[in-house]
């Protein structure tokens, strides 16, 4: 074990700082440290995707980042995209289309769903699918999820979709 | 407001959605508890072996690590695992341990539990534990178990769990020389249901209440309290199992594993609250697997192409020890081997058999994918043989609607006779078939276009649904007017908050924001039994309707005392009790009142539908593409649409995991070479982006009040079996059979080379 660092980062829009080992991942740190539980980690190993957060506005799997690597960085989180709302337009669409059920990959595939759509609010159903390619899900058979990502479209064309903390 | 008594019908959105669509969901790895250590389990890196000798002294003594349970720490007889369902004499000789003892008879049997105060130091604490094996020959495999040349459990004398016959009609019938015949051998590959959480366990000891609290429970709570009690020698109720969010289930979580005591124990044993969170790696090897299983078949029918006899044996492997859900895999395989289909005579041989491998339990639809893959390829080849169209073949053997309910016979040991219910079958196979485009895509059967050969496959199934004993529901009238339900089912994800809500709503005529469905404690209730078979709606939910309706009625006469009338002038909406001339009470003011109400005994409904499959196949590559998929099938009635709808997208996802991707390898030596997500295939959103599902209402069952059918598993029997049909047409110029799934490249690949070598001969 070695010595704790203390780590400045940014989540969802406030400013925190939070001391760590070395070997501690993001995803460990943003949901024991921070206790920001809606991160989700399913497999450590970079392939699930439920562990999806924003690292200065990228999508970024936080079991294969250390804590100590966004220092000075901007974390957004499932726990900021609703902003003050209830639902952010993304969950909205996802709760409309019955885009989960058992709901654990959910969090992951909203983050990398806000990413893409907030950097290419037009992307087409081929460009959903390949985003999405990178989460696994076993309930949905993804096909409800697609179709809740591309409704979502419009309200980041219109700039509607702008959370607090965007991680920007 | 939406109308009275709409919401059952209706895609309400989930009240799950809100809480799991903001990150505030509660899943087991979210309970930090004050004083709560990590818990780690050591697991045999021996498929086989004795253990001369385990050493966790230099474990024990890392700072941070405050004890390192084995075998040795344990009660005398150490616990073992008790059979839920399916059970078979004999079986009891099979039953794991919560701790490996001596032995060790695969690759993850827990060996050792750390507890340390981090998950980290408990992890480090692992590296340092020695143990000291004596490498027995492992068993691997069927034909090696049966062999019977090493003996997993000596003392029982065979490897053999089941081995029994299960027959109906006149097998003479099926000797008639003038009888079309063909018999083929198959194979289905080891593969599991591999939920996106992995199991979890918060076990927390209160010394001064003598009380155990365990959260992370799934699926059947009740029957692991109860076992779980006996096993710590406590009074049932000073064991509280919690269950919270659960990331999916699909049958292999929630069942009792050794974790399941040996956390409880730890925290019993160090005074404190211990957490225990499965890896993915530890996930693969220790979590139920399935499937595994050989089937060597005989089709015989007339020459028209109408089947008189299915003849054959069944054998599984059924991993190291026998699960809690027992045989149940090759026994539901032998019983839905006929299908949806009048065949007069059957006669199979069962056989299931121990491995040094991880055990078998239960997988969405059970023995229902591995039945039909073997039944429909069979019957493809038939069809072939006979000069018959695959669609006309199975239209004139599919049961008509006219001679339901159809008597199945007692295909299981451990379950009496059962029949068909309801339903009309063609029409439901017609409506697939048109649906799709069947006769016009059939063209393509076989044909190459832009480079791929292209197939059409069909599979028929059916399914029961409802398993098990009766459920139990009481609901509250509050005093602020909201209805609380307290009922046994379990969630792991398939919304039964809100399908309940909604049946509730329409009994009482309450709006759904006033009902709260609370399921995630053994100690809401004196007894319930969980989510398993496709059962939740069909027990839960219908001891729902009975207690919401024994609820209406002490509404009713509450009203009717206060207005001086009888209870059937009361009508109940939006909330408040109405006399008919204008006068109505809140229910509010008449709470608290309570309904309490169980469903159960009854025979089981069958789910039953058509699956059709068109593929491209690119045989230099070996890589198949589901071009279009559907799947027509009849659930009796719909609670919610757009969740059945969901169910049965996923449903059959999963199944073509199934049919072209997963596979759990073991090699030689009997070690699991697929245990992570890199080499465990898991289908993604680009695999099969178009496919469809369809349910129909078409034929409520009488067997219970709301009318349904299990609408959660069914739909996974058929991917199997109609992609491999497909596959079969597509390739049909090689005179290519696929006889063993997962149709994955190499095995393309394998049957167009064995092709071509027959065609060099």
């Amino acid at each position: 074990m070695a010595d704790p660092r203390l780590v400045n980062l940014t989540v969802n829009g406030r400013m925190v700082a939070v001391s760590v080992e070395p070997r501690r991942s993001l995803a460990d740190c943003l949901r024991h440290d921070l206790r920001l539980t809606g991160t989700h980690i399913g497999c450590e190993h970079g392939i699930c995707g439920a562990c999806t957060v924003l690292v200065d506005g990228a999508a970024v799997r936080a079991c294969l980042m250390l804590a100590v690597q966004v220092e000075g960085r901007a974390i957004a989180t499932v726990e900021g995209l609703a902003g003050a709302a209830a639902l952010g337009p993304l969950q909205e669409s996802f709760r409309r289309h019955h885009a989960l059920q058992c709901g654990f990959c959910t969090p992951g595939i909203l983050m990398s769903a806000h990413a893409l759509l907030s950097a290419e609010p037009k992307a087409d159903r081929a460009r959903v699918i390949e985003v999405l390619s990178g989460h696994l899900c076993r309930c949905t058979g993804y096909l409800p999820i697609v179709e809740a990502i591309l409704d979502a479209r419009e309200a980041y064309l219109c700039g509607a979709a702008e959370p607090a903390g965007k991680g920007k | 407001m939406t109308k009275a008594n709409t919401y059952v019908g209706s895609s309400m959105p989930r009240v799950e959605d809100q809480r799991l669509l903001t990150g505030k969901g509660e899943f087991i790895d979210d309970v930090q508890l004050p004083g709560m250590l990590n818990a780690a389990v050591f697991r045999s890196s021996m498929a086989h072996a004795i253990v001369r000798r385990i050493d966790t002294s230099e474990a024990r003594a890392l700072p941070g690590v405050v004890a390192v349970l084995s075998a040795a720490d344990l009660p005398r007889p150490i616990p073992r695992i008790p059979i839920r369902i399916a059970p078979i004499e004999g079986a009891e000789r099979f039953l794991q341990p919560v701790i490996a003892e001596g032995c060790v008879r695969y690759v993850g049997e827990p060996l050792a539990i750390v507890l340390a105060e981090s998950q980290e130091l408990a992890e480090d604490a692992l590296d340092r534990i020695e143990v000291d094996f004596e490498p027995l020959d492992p068993v691997s495999g069927i034909g090696d178990a049966r062999r019977n040349a090493t003996l997993l459990h000596p003392e029982a004398g065979t490897n053999l769990v089941a081995d029994y016959q299960v027959t109906r009609g006149d097998p003479a019938m099926a000797d008639d020389a003038a009888l079309y015949r063909r018999t083929e051998s198959f194979r289905i590959q080891r593969h599991t249901a591999v939920p996106m959480e992995t199991r979890g366990l918060v076990a927390q000891w209160d010394a001064g209440q003598g009380r155990l609290t365990v959260r992370g429970a799934a699926k059947v709570p009740f029957f692991i309290r109860n076992h779980l009690a006996r096993m710590l020698g406590l009074a049932q109720e000073m064991v509280e199992l919690i269950e919270l969010d659960v990331g999916g289930g699909f049958g292999v979580r929630g069942e009792f594993y050794p974790e399941d005591f040996l956390v409880p124990f730890a925290s019993r044993a160090v005074g404190r609250p211990v957490k225990w969170i499965e890896d993915r790696r530890e996930h693969f090897m220790a979590t139920a697997h399935s499937r595994e299983m050989e089937c060597s078949l005989e089709i015989a029918c007339t020459s028209e192409g109408r089947i008189i006899a299915l003849r054959g044996e069944i054998a599984a492997d059924l991993g190291a020890y026998v699960s809690p859900t027992g045989p149940i895999v090759p026994s539901r395989a032998a019983q839905f081997l006929a299908g949806p289909y009048h065949v007069p005579v059957l006669d199979l041989h069962v056989v299931a058999a121990l491995s040094s491998r991880t055990p078998v339990g239960s997988y969405r639809g059970p023995g229902r994918f591995e039945a039909a893959f073997f039944r429909e390829r069979l019957m493809d080849m038939a069809a072939r043989d006979l000069g018959i169209a695959p669609d006309e073949f199975r239209r004139m053997n599919l049961i008509a609607a006219s001679d339901l309910p159809y008597s199945i016979g007692q295909l299981v040991p451990y379950e009496g006779p059962a029949s068909y219910d309801t339903g009309d079958y063609r029409a439901v196979f017609d409506r697939c078939l048109e649906d799709f485009g069947w006769a016009e895509r059939r063209k393509l059967d076989g044909r190459e276009v832009a480079g791929r050969l292209h197939g059409l496959g069909l599979a028929c199934v059916i399914d029961s649904s409802g398993a098990g004993p009766g459920e139990h529901a009481c609901l509250y009238l509050q005093q602020d007017g909201n209805v609380r339900v307290h009922v046994g089912s379990s969630a792991l994800g398939q919304g039964i908050e809100t399908t309940f809500t909604q049946i509730v709503a329409d009994e009482l005529g309450l709006h759904p924001e006033r009902i709260r469905i609370c399921h995630g404690s053994t100690s809401l209730l004196d007894e319930g039994h969980g989510s398993f078979h496709s059962r939740s709606l069909i027990m839960g939910g219908n001891a729902i309707v009975v207690a919401a309706r024994a609820l209406r009625d002490a509404i009713r006469n509450a009203a009717a005392a206060r207005f001086g009338c009888t209870g059937d002038e009361i009508r109940l909406q939006d909330g408040r009790a109405c006399k008919a001339e204008g006068q109505s009470t809140a229910f509010a003011d008449l709470a608290p009142l309570e309904g309490r109400g169980s469903f159960g005994g009854a025979e089981k409904p069958f789910g039953y539908g058509t699956h059709v499959a068109h593929v491209a196949v690119d045989v230099g590559t070996g890589h198949v593409e589901i071009v279009d998929y559907l799947a027509v099938e009849d659930a009796g009635r719909i609670v919610n649409p757009a969740i059945v709808r969901g169910q049965k997208i996923g449903a059959i996802v999963q199944g073509l995991g199934g049919a072209l991707l997963e596979h759990l390898v073991y090699d030689d030596e009997a070690q699991l070479r697929t245990a992570s997500l890199a080499d465990y295939m898991l289908p993604t959103a680009a695999d099969f982006p178009q496919l469809d599902a369809v349910t129909l209402a078409l034929a409520p069952t009488p067997r219970n009040p709301l009318g349904v059918k299990g609408a959660g598993e069914d739909a996974i029997a058929g991917p199997g079996a109609a992609v491999a049909n497909a596959v079969a047409a597509a390739l049909s110029r090689y005179g290519v059979e696929p006889k063993e799934l997962p149709l994955d490249p190499p095995r393309i690949w394998a049957l167009l080379a064995a092709a071509a070598a027959r065609a060099c001969r």
